[in-house]
């Protein structure tokens, strides 16, 4: 039987929910503007090594240098004005280990976001993450006894310089685009994570990212390494309220998993309309790894975001599940990466996006399969859903199959939601509203399903809000 | 009170008047059926009273109960017991006939009150036995892939578990072979109950042997230009429609 993914009471609640800030008072600003002075800015007060400002500073210039993707993305990247950004906010204290300690509005926001309640249910360690710094951050003691380090990227610069060093800017050199660059320039805040060999962590590690303050950027930075043979679930959420101007989210995530070790990455980002989200994801599969990206991508005014797994060990996994949904104003340009490096690795990709109104999803994705290697598999499904005749969709797939000792798979589909449909729902009694999320759900049912319990019910939530705000 | 009334209903689609002055009772209790050669009007006065935006009413009401429906959105006067089975149902890819029939009984009950599973599962498969409908429909998408006869089919399906106060069906004998048409008016004959009335559109005379009509009407240009008695049907089906329109002529 299927899941029930529709219960009325769900939708009633407040859309407006994540809409709300606090008026903090930040004790450093880097101030409007970017420049090798905000780099400066941001080392002082993080009281960096050099090593740590050359690399920003070399970043910047590679910044400068590279071109906005605008020829193949969007036009739209063109509103971003860069010098009316702060690209560093914080209240200039250190992560909290107890949320008694957190200054009262950053507890309250989060609070108010469900996070505390949210890690004494069922997480296994937490990082909140108020603009540029975190204001919690706390891992379970069992969960620390067994090793695993759970700490904010600055801290894991201070005091794990080895392991943080030797993989950083690894995965994702400076100059894969304009955007990692700019990360690599201002990073500030994400997760260091470090799982020792052999280490399974039974629940999930969160972070949650939370934008509190307009005409802000926010450039998290996230290293997870997990060791040999051990396992680790990690998941972010973001929000930020809707302001009148834009605001910036530029993350920039590297995740290592040595041989026969598994991650997995779940994303729910629930940002308001006026947020540019452009984030580069890669993930680095050793000997019989297995990286896997679980990517939800709701709101924002463009998000650009292809997660992407290398697969460097033999026998190595990749694999990139997503469900992008892009309202009215709205573009997801959204896919993923495939990069096989060795022989016998296996990678999927199964998107799903759905586009409402004059909502916009792109799908782009890229497999690569050189022609030395033997027995890689790739298999890759794009299934759009669209919500009414002005939606618009597009699928790019490049899929570059070197040799012939490989197997591949591609489906694509296109299914819409018309009024006709719509009507017919009503007919049964069913809201607009309600039509359009039971439509959504069951289109990405089958996806809902490869999320733990508490995410499918969140997103489930966060369609319905959507699906309802989407109606008025 | 007890029924739904049509009074004296104009609507247009795209400018073209095509209820031209429609009135008619139909009282909880009883079944109407509506007759009337192609392209009378039968299927717009269906949607036009299920609130389909692409028909414009010009005049005149639809009562349910005593209530105006045209006040109402589509889904208010589904769930005040307006049930249409449609002529032509649409697919809805990726919802399960079980999620949908559940989204739409949940639909009807207060804030806060959810449907309890086990009983909506027991009722959904009972119902689905009688109409001759295989359990693993459940599981498929509304309508997808249907021949026409289980679309039609699922259609008195989902009237069954809505259980509507008035329920108007648009030629849901067609596309159903003769056993299937049995099963079908079976179930709507169960459903003829005191507190429930039928408006029941069909092109032939066929369903109204398995559905006794207590009242026949015969639509032709947007006007109900006849009304009679059940043996209305059988006589159309002798001398067909001309005979009607002609009289209509002299009469005018
Ligand atoms: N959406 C529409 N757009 C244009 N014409 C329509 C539309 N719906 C119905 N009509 C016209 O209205 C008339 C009545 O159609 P309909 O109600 O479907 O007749 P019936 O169901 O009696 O066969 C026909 O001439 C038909 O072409
Ligand atoms: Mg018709």
């Amino acid at each position: 039987m299927s899941t029930d993914l529709n219960s009325r009471n769900t939708i009633e609640i407040d859309r407006e929910e994540a809409n709300f800030h606090y008026d903090v008072k930040y004790k450093h600003d880097a101030g409007m503007g970017l420049s090798e002075d905000t780099i400066d800015y941001i080392a002082n007060v993080k009281g960096e090594e050099q090593w740590i400002t050359d690399f920003r500073k070399k970043a910047l210039g590679v910044f400068y240098k590279k071109k906005m993707p605008t020829h193949w993305a969007s036009e739209d990247l063109n509103s971003i004005n860069f010098d009316e950004i702060r690209y560093y906010l914080s209240a200039g204290e250190a992560p909290k280990r107890s949320w008694d300690d957190v200054p009262d509005e950053m507890k309250e926001t989060f609070e108010r976001l469900g996070i505390p309640e949210k890690e004494r249910s069922f997480l296994a360690g937490v990082e909140a993450q108020f603009d540029s710094e975190a204001a919690y951050s706390n891992v379970k003691d069992a969960v620390a006894e067994q090793g695993v380090i759970f700490v904010n990227s600055s801290e894991g610069l201070a005091e794990h310089a080895d392991i943080f060093r030797k993989w950083f800017g690894k995965v994702i050199p400076t100059g894969d685009n304009k955007f990692s660059a700019l990360n690599s320039a201002v990073f500030s805040g994400g997760s260091f994570i470090y799982v020792p060999p052999g280490v399974k962590v039974k629940h999930p590690l969160q972070a949650y990212f939370r934008i509190n303050s307009e005409q802000f950027g926010q450039f998290e930075r996230t290293l997870i390494i997990v060791d040999e043979g051990a396992e680790l679930t990690y998941m972010e959420g973001c929000t930020a309220p809707k302001f009148e101007t834009t605001t910036l989210h530029s993350a920039v995530v590297e995740l290592v998993a040595m041989k026969d070790a598994k991650i997995q990455y779940i994303t729910v980002q629930n940002w308001s309309a006026n947020v540019f989200n452009l984030v580069t994801k890669r993930g680095l599969a050793h000997e019989n790894a297995e990286v896997r990206w679980i990517d939800c991508n709701i709101g924002s005014r463009l998000t650009m975001k292809y997660p992407g797994v290398v697969m460097k060990g033999a026998g190595a996994r990749g694999e990139v599940i997503s469900i992008a949904l892009a309202n009215d104003g709205q573009h997801q340009d959204t896919g993923a990466k495939m990069i096989h490096a060795a022989d016998n690795t296996t990678s999927n990709v199964v998107s799903k996006s759905i586009s409402v109104g004059e909502g916009r999803s792109t799908y782009r994705g890229q497999v690569h399969i050189p022609k030395h290697l033997k027995g890689c598999k790739n298999n890759t499904e794009c299934d759009a859903l669209l919500i009414n005749s002005k939606s618009r969709t597009d699928t790019y797939p490049a899929i570059t199959v070197r040799g012939n000792k490989h197997s591949t798979q591609h489906e694509a589909s296109v299914s819409q939601v018309s009024e006709e449909q719509i009507f017919y729902m009503k007919q049964r009694g069913l809201s607009e509203a309600e039509a359009m999320s039971l439509s959504v759900n069951g289109f990405v049912n089958d996806l809902v399903r490869e999320f733990p319990m508490e995410y499918s019910v969140e997103l489930k939530r966060l369609i319905d809000l959507e699906m309802e705000g989407s109606v008025g | 009170m007890s029924t739904l009334e049509i009074k004296d209903l104009h609507a247009s689609v795209n400018g073209t008047e095509i209820l031209k002055g429609l009135s008619l009772s139909v009282p909880k209790g009883e079944v109407h059926a509506m007759m009337g050669p192609n392209g009378s009007g039968k299927s717009t006065l269906a949607k036009v009273m299920a609130g389909h935006q692409d028909y414009e009413v010009g005049s005149g009401d639809v009562f349910l109960d005593g209530k105006s429906l045209l006040e109402m959105d589509v889904d208010e006067r589904s769930r005040e017991g307006l049930f249409l089975a449609f002529q032509y149902p649409a697919e809805i890819p990726g919802v399960s006939n079980a999620n949908f029939l559940r989204a739409a009984r949940q639909a009807r009950l207060p804030d806060g009150e959810e449907i309890d599973a086990v009983a909506f599962y027991q009722e959904m498969y009972d119902k689905m036995a009688k109409l001759g409908i295989d359990k693993k429909f459940t599981g498929r998408s509304v309508n997808e892939g249907f021949s026409g006869g289980e679309k039609k089919r699922n259609e008195v399906l989902q009237m069954m578990m809505l259980e509507p106060k008035y329920a108007v069906l648009d030629e849901t004998d067609s596309g159903l072979d003769i056993d299937a048409l049995k099963i079908v008016a079976q179930g709507v004959n169960a459903m003829r109950s005191e507190e429930r009335g039928f408006l029941v559109i069909t092109h032939y005379q066929r369903l109204l042997e398995h559905i006794v009509p207590d009242h026949v009407h015969v639509l032709n240009e947007g006007r109900i230009i006849r009304s009679g008695p059940k043996e209305l049907a059988l006589e159309l089906e002798e001398k067909g429609y001309d005979w009607l329109k002609e009289g209509e002529l002299v009469k005018s």
